[in-house]
């Protein structure tokens, strides 16, 4: 457009390239980075098999045969498999993940509403979520899982520790989720309120077919984050007795002084959370391509 | 149809409309100018209740809305308002932004609600886009979009506040003449904009704001050809004449 353009002199084609440009290609930089990953592990790998204490700990955490027997259990000695406790972990986690999204946006929508009525059920919400997030789960699953059956209130006290144990995660991570929903909601920006308010909606229909969609949307990675920390946290429920992943291999460890079973354990818990942290990661990328679209 | 008297809005300290008196009759359409900051939107919110008045009477329908037993709400539901900035519903597809007002405000049968909004969609131009999401469409028809969100549901009366302001120029003149055909319709509107050909062409009065006064309302031809008050000479003279 401008014709200085053309005058610019001998330098001008070269006025946009990149200066720096280490990795040619793709294929390159593929390399590049296949090398470099294979020789950081290489490196902790010889770190391990060469420590002092390197064979013995080999031997206490990585041995296939103890894994393996930890994994599948052992009845005739009073082992349960690991398999059959990381099945627990997984009901409880579904069943909690799911009241928690419930019970998290109950408090949310309490908290933020502006009816004098529930101004009760606001203090106590804001005083719930303050209070929960302050305190160490196991200290919950503790007071739930302890208390309750020690109150004698019939049939509340005569639940099975899993119920306890969910209610304490429940009530816990309710408290996250109910802050999370709330940033949500306050991202939805006010001219979308008004717009609603105009055509005449009430409060409620205002919140659950215009702000709580895009709230929702908005929180997605967040929320999956809580999600992945809830999954792993199903892990404390085993201070209640309760026989999860973790306890099996704990039962495994102290019979046969071998630790091999928290491997196994370890590598259960990964095997769920990484396909959710792969997710969440997609999720942000997405989020964050789709701003960055507006901006190149 | 709306009588506004002696309507007066502060924020904080400042009065930011002193006194407007106005009367809007059925079927009538008035084009309210004024330079930036002269309180256009302030009035068309206050009409709205989407802002509080602290003195002056409002009477809609031979109902004070200033009354305390008003139902703002139900209110809203008779008056529509269209914004500047569009302010669609991103997460709705075009027909829903359309049908929600009628189906969550006024409780109306979806079957009978979407054949009226893919009607209204033939009319505004926008037939075959019912599916699509506000970010697939160009500023002209989300606008469009937005004004027939408001007349999904058949107000009384509909405000425009700016409505072409943020449209690309090639953009205005579609909306413009949708608002000209609402208009031959009988549509009854109060238009806040800065299109002065649109306004002579269009409207049956024309009123001025100036620093939150009315200073001149009259019949379109003779505010523009004859005007009487200084400040509108003054704001006349201030525009270009070609639009
Ligand atoms: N929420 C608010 N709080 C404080 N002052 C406000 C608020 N809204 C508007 N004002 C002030 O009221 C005056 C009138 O604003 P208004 O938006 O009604 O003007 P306008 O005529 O619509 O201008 P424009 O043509 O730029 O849209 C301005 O001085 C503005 O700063
Ligand atoms: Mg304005």
């Amino acid at each position: 457009m401008a014709p200085s353009t053309q005058n610019s002199g001998p330098g001008a084609p070269h006025l946009f390239v990149a200066r720096h440009r280490r990795f040619g290609s793709s294929q390159h930089a593929r390399w590049a980075s296949i090398a470099s990953t294979i020789s950081v592990i290489g490196v902790l790998a010889f770190a391990l098999w060469m420590a002092p204490g390197g064979k013995a700990v080999r031997e206490f955490f990585l041995s296939p045969s103890h894994a393996w027997r930890a994994f599948i259990g052992d009845p005739s000695e009073g082992l349960s498999a690991i398999w059959r406790g990381f099945l627990t972990n997984i009901w409880m986690f579904i069943v909690c993940e799911i009241l928690v999204l419930i019970f998290g946006l109950l408090i949310a929508v309490v908290r933020m509403s502006s009816s004098p009525i529930l101004t009760p059920l606001r203090i106590l919400s804001t005083v719930y979520t303050d209070f929960f997030r302050g305190i160490p789960v196991i200290l919950v699953l503790f007071a739930v899982g302890y208390g309750m059956p020690g109150m004698d209130l019939g049939w509340i006290s005569q639940q099975s520790p899993a119920v306890y144990a969910c209610i304490a995660l429940t009530i816990t991570y309710s408290a996250y989720v109910a802050e999370v929903y709330r940033a949500g909601i306050n991202s939805v920006a006010t001219n979308q309120l008004v717009a609603a308010r105009a055509i005449g909606l009430r409060q409620g229909a205002t919140m659950r077919y215009v702000v709580l969609p895009q709230a929702i949307r908005n929180v997605i990675p967040p929320l999956l984050n809580d999600f992945i920390s809830l999954q792993k946290d199903t892990a404390l429920v085993s201070t209640l007795g309760i026989v999860d992943a973790t306890q099996a291999a704990h039962i495994y460890g102290s019979l046969n002084f071998n630790f091999a079973g928290y491997t196994v354990a370890s590598l259960l818990f990964l095997l769920l959370t990484i396909p959710m942290t792969r997710l969440t990661d997609r999720l942000i990328d997405r989020d964050r391509s789709k701003r960055l679209a507006f901006v190149s | 149809m709306i009588e506004l008297h002696n309507v007066h809005k502060q924020f904080d300290q400042r009065t930011v409309l002193h006194g407007v008196t106005l009367e809007l009759q059925a079927h009538e359409v008035v084009c309210l100018l004024g330079s930036s900051g002269s309180g256009k939107s302030t009035l068309l919110r206050c009409i709205n209740l989407l802002e509080r008045i602290e003195q002056g009477d409002i009477i809609f329908r031979g109902q004070s809305l200033l009354d305390e037993r008003i139902d703002v709400d139900l209110v809203r539901r008779h008056i529509g308002i269209v914004f500047q900035a569009f302010n669609l519903f991103p997460h709705l597809n075009v027909l829903d932004n359309i049908t929600l007002g009628p189906l969550r405000a006024l409780g109306r049968p979806r079957n009978e609600v979407e054949s009226e909004a893919r009607e209204l969609l033939g009319r505004i131009g926008l037939g075959t886009r019912s599916d699509d999401y506000p970010d697939q469409l160009s500023g002209g028809q989300q606008q469009r979009v937005a004004i027939a969100r408001a007349l999904a549901m058949q107000p009384d009366v509909l405000l425009l506040d700016e409505v072409t302001s943020a449209l690309d120029p090639t953009l205005v003149g579609e909306v413009l003449d949708l608002l000209s055909d609402l208009a031959i319709q009988g549509t009854t509107m109060l238009i806040a904009t800065h299109e002065m050909q649109f306004a002579r062409d269009v409207a049956h009065r024309v009123a001025l704001l100036d620093a939150g006064r009315l200073v001149e309302v009259a019949p379109a031809k003779q505010f523009f050809d004859n005007p009487s008050q200084p400040e509108t000479i003054d704001f006349l003279s201030r525009v270009p004449k070609t639009q």
